[in-house]
């Protein structure tokens, strides 16, 4: 990139205009500093790129869609080439739809390339959050930033569900009328905000357009800023990296993003671009010429919302029926309640971890080298039991098709279902901290005394060992860099009390560090090595000789 | 609170005609509005027919249904089913059924058309029933859009709306239409086989039935527009695809880019 110097550049075009822009915008000097960024490398640092690249094709094919898209309630007779529809009553918002698909040029791929980079969004941004979550990347000083990703994922899916609903057919009429139902059933204010919501009793004559609305404008700008927010808090805080040898808390190992990052990340968003395409051209999304316009009576069996929807829709098909209470002349439907705010609750627990994690450990200190997940076996083992809950609740919202594919009753699939969710986080608990503690036994091991090869080896007096083989320097690294831990104590504050806080702190803060392996030591590491049986066998025999 | 004043006035035996003449118009409705519903009346089977389906029956349903089609413990009575029930039940394969369950589910076929006809013969004989449905109105030249229209309204909530199948309670189900013949599925709608209701003639004329069958072959005859259907199962099928091939894919790139740096 050019520097500031006022002496004609040599090089053509692009010289030049470098220069000319450089000469008034000062561009040489950013990209200068933000071409030498360094980001590590890693397959998993990608995820989050591919939520963002699914993200700008939800925006070119969103805006292809909006020129042919008309979000109208008002009833026309459909007249396009679709045969089992001709002469149907439907509203234009369909019947608009049904264009895009079958008459529109092209109109089918962009709208199962939305539908698709849709479900590609969420799906990547979730498990993006997931990498950031079990590798402990929102640790300090990058909690805000695990919340503001926190904020894309629930945008996405309001985006998600904003747009499911535009195309006013049967599938997406019948779950708005399961949103109709949950809204009324909030106790007091929900028949209100139900009738402010739809202009009237359901379905009214608004809904699409203000959806539509919501789709197009709010909730993508939203998710704009909140994107430009989260990159630019990755840009302040630099990447984080995996341990290794260099790797510290104070820098960053990697390549920088001027040309390597830049040409990476620009073949990468054509390589999901090309994906994404190959799978609209190829495989139907939404088929709404199936389901036909909506109307409140039929409700096709299969009905489902789109993924990122159905861990609400498993939660209201597993709450108990029968737990409805009637108060005062109203009726709180529990089985609409329960699910309402026991998704609230998770969502708030999702969205506080990195804070509560950060108040258990009291460790005010910065971290930038992320965590084998094996490392923190409490944190892993929370992980594992909330994608547990969110995965039984998710699977609840197909029960009907894993009854019938799997031959089974959909009354005992619910049945074994509830009991999941309830026993299922526990168990993955305490399945996945014993199982990291198990490997972090084996990794401890391994550091002291070398990878077992199977080599035995008789000694000159008759004995016979295996011989160990000492791992090399950047293996060692990732096995022994990781953050000890202990149980805090309670400890009187300084007017000498004992908070209730404190208990409760000192209460968890056993509960993450009581067991655990501590990392090997260099002194263990020198022990180890002093009476090992590492391939120099003939110091290893004149010890058992002394001895 | 004004008993005493209207019983002052009526005649003991008033409520007793009135609930007789109620009796006999609902009672006469009823039988006549039966009678236009199940005018089908069986065709013409001779006797030769009819006795060789009869052995047929004892050979093979008598077991559960009972000798004389009577019903057992293990089996309903035959009697009024028609002809179309045996071609449905025998013909899908559904009949002899294997074991009990919640459902009998549909199997290879295991009688010829012709002994098919004969054990059809003998059971219509038993009592009039619904008989075989007549041609015209198993042509797939009905009108689509009605026809779809109808299927999601009576239809579609067990069998989904592309008629892929779904889930009832108890382990029963809806079975996916995908395939069936025209034939087989007029009849399990004039017989409502199983789990499934009765939709007579006076709930759907002959020609909405015909409309129904138009609507399921042109779903079964064009593929989806939108390429691959991933079974028509709708947004779970989608789900799964996209975490597995669509991330499953796109993973698989990230850790050939990031291999290729190391």
């Amino acid at each position: 990139m050019s520097t500031v110097v006022t002496e004609k550049k040599q090089g053509g075009a692009l010289a030049a205009t470098a220069n000319y822009l450089d000469e008034r915008v000062g561009i040489g000097g950013i990209l200068k500093s933000f071409g030498r960024k360094v980001f590590p490398d890693h397959w998993s640092f990608m995820l989050g790129e591919v939520a963002l690249y699914s993200f700008v094709i939800l925006l070119i094919s969103g805006t292809f869609l909006t020129f042919f898209y008309q979000p109208s309630m008002t009833e026309v007779f459909y007249d396009g080439s679709y045969v089992p529809l001709k002469g149907t009553q439907m509203s234009i918002a369909y019947a608009s739809s049904l264009d895009i698909s079958f008459e529109i040029r092209g109109g089918m791929l962009m709208r199962q390339a939305h539908h698709w980079s849709a479900l590609l969004f969420v799906a990547a941004a979730g498990l993006h959050m997931l990498r950031v979550f079990f590798t402990g990347a929102f640790r300090k000083p990058r909690e805000i930033n695990w919340l503001v990703g926190f904020m894309l994922f629930v945008l996405g899916m309001a985006a998600g569900f904003t747009g499911y609903s535009l195309p006013d057919d049967l599938l997406s009429g019948n779950g708005l009328r399961i949103i109709d139902g949950m809204i009324k059933g909030i106790p007091v204010i929900g028949t209100s905000i139900s009738s402010g919501l739809f202009g009237g009793e359901f379905p009214g004559t608004e809904i699409v357009a203000r959806l539509y609305g919501l789709h197009i404008l709010l909730v993508p700008a939203l998710i704009l800023i909140f994107i430009a927010i989260h990159l630019f808090m990755v840009v302040i805080h630099k990447h984080t990296h995996y341990s290794g040898p260099g790797r510290t808390d104070e820098n960053v190992v990697g390549y920088p993003l001027m040309p390597v990052y830049v040409a990476k990340a620009g073949g990468f968003f054509f390589i999901v671009f090309g994906v994404v395409m190959l799978i609209s051209a190829t495989f139907t999304v939404n088929p709404i010429w199936n389901y036909g316009p909506y109307d409140p009576s039929p409700v096709s069996a299969g009905t489902q919302p789109d993924w990122y929807i159905g861990w609400l829709d498993g939660a209201l098909r597993l709450a108990p029926s029968h737990l409805d209470i009637a108060f005062l002349g109203h009726t709180y439907p529990m089985g609409v309640l329960i699910p309402l705010v026991g998704s609230l609750v998770f969502l708030a627990l999702v969205a506080a971890y990195p804070f509560i994690e950060a108040w258990v450990t009291a460790d005010k200190r910065e971290h930038h080298v992320l965590d084998r997940p094996r490392n923190a076996p409490t944190r892993t083992g929370i992980g594992a039991a909330g994608v547990t809950f969110y995965g039984v609740l998710w699977a609840a919202a197909s029960t009907d098709l894993i009854a019938t594919f799997f031959k089974m009753s959909l009354n005992h699939v619910l049945t074994v279902m509830q009991i999941m969710l309830i026993v299922g986080p526990f168990a993955a608990y305490v399945i996945t901290k014993r199982t990291c503690l198990s490997l972090q036994r084996k990794d401890r091991e391994i550091v002291l005394h070398g990878r077992e090869t199977g080599r035995i080896v008789r000694l000159p007096h008759g004995e016979y060992i295996e011989v160990h083989e000492p791992l090399d320097k950047f293996e060692m690294y990732k096995l022994v860099d990781f953050k000890d831990y202990r149980p805090t104590v309670v400890r009187p504050n300084k007017k000498g009390k004992i908070t209730v806080g404190s208990r409760v702190r000192a209460a968890l803060s056993r509960l993450y560090f009581e067991d655990r392996i501590a990392p090997v030591t260099q002194s263990e590491l020198t022990e180890a090595q002093s009476h090992d049986h590492s391939p120099a066998i003939a110091t290893s025999n004149q010890e058992q000789l002394t001895k | 609170m004004r008993k005493s004043f209207n019983g002052s006035r009526r005649k003991p035996l008033a409520a007793t005609i009135v609930i007789a003449a109620g009796l006999l118009f609902s009672g006469g409705g009823y039988a006549v509005a039966t009678n236009v519903v199940e005018s089908s009346v069986a065709p013409e089977y001779t006797a030769e027919q009819i006795s060789e389906g009869r052995k047929l029956f004892l050979a093979n349903c008598a077991s559960c249904h009972g000798l004389n089609a009577e019903s057992t413990a293990a089996g309903p009575s035959l009697i009024g089913v028609g002809a179309a029930a045996v071609d449905f039940q025998v013909g899908t394969g559904r009949m002899p059924g294997q074991g009990s369950g919640p459902q009998l589910p549909k199997k290879k076929v295991q009688f010829t058309e012709d002994q098919i006809s004969l054990m059809a013969a003998y059971v219509a004989s038993l009592a009039p029933g619904p008989a075989i449905p007549e041609a015209q109105y198993l042509e797939a030249t009905g009108d689509a859009s009605h026809g779809g229209e109808l299927f999601r309204i009576n239809c579609a909530m067990c069998h989904n709306a592309v008629g892929a199948g779904g889930a009832l309670t108890e382990g029963k189900y809806a079975p996916s239409l995908e395939g069936s013949s025209a034939k087989h599925i007029y009849e399990a709608m004039v017989i409502g086989p199983q789990n499934m209701p009765v939709f007579n003639d006076a709930n759907l004329t002959p020609e909405d039935k015909q409309d129904i069958i138009t609507y399921l072959a042109y779903i079964d005859e064009n593929g989806s527009a939108g390429g691959y259907e991933l079974g028509s199962l709708g947004p779970v099928a989608e789900g799964l695809f996209v975490w597995i091939f669509g991330l499953g894919l796109i993973i698989a790139i990230t850790v050939w880019l990031g291999a290729k740096s190391n």
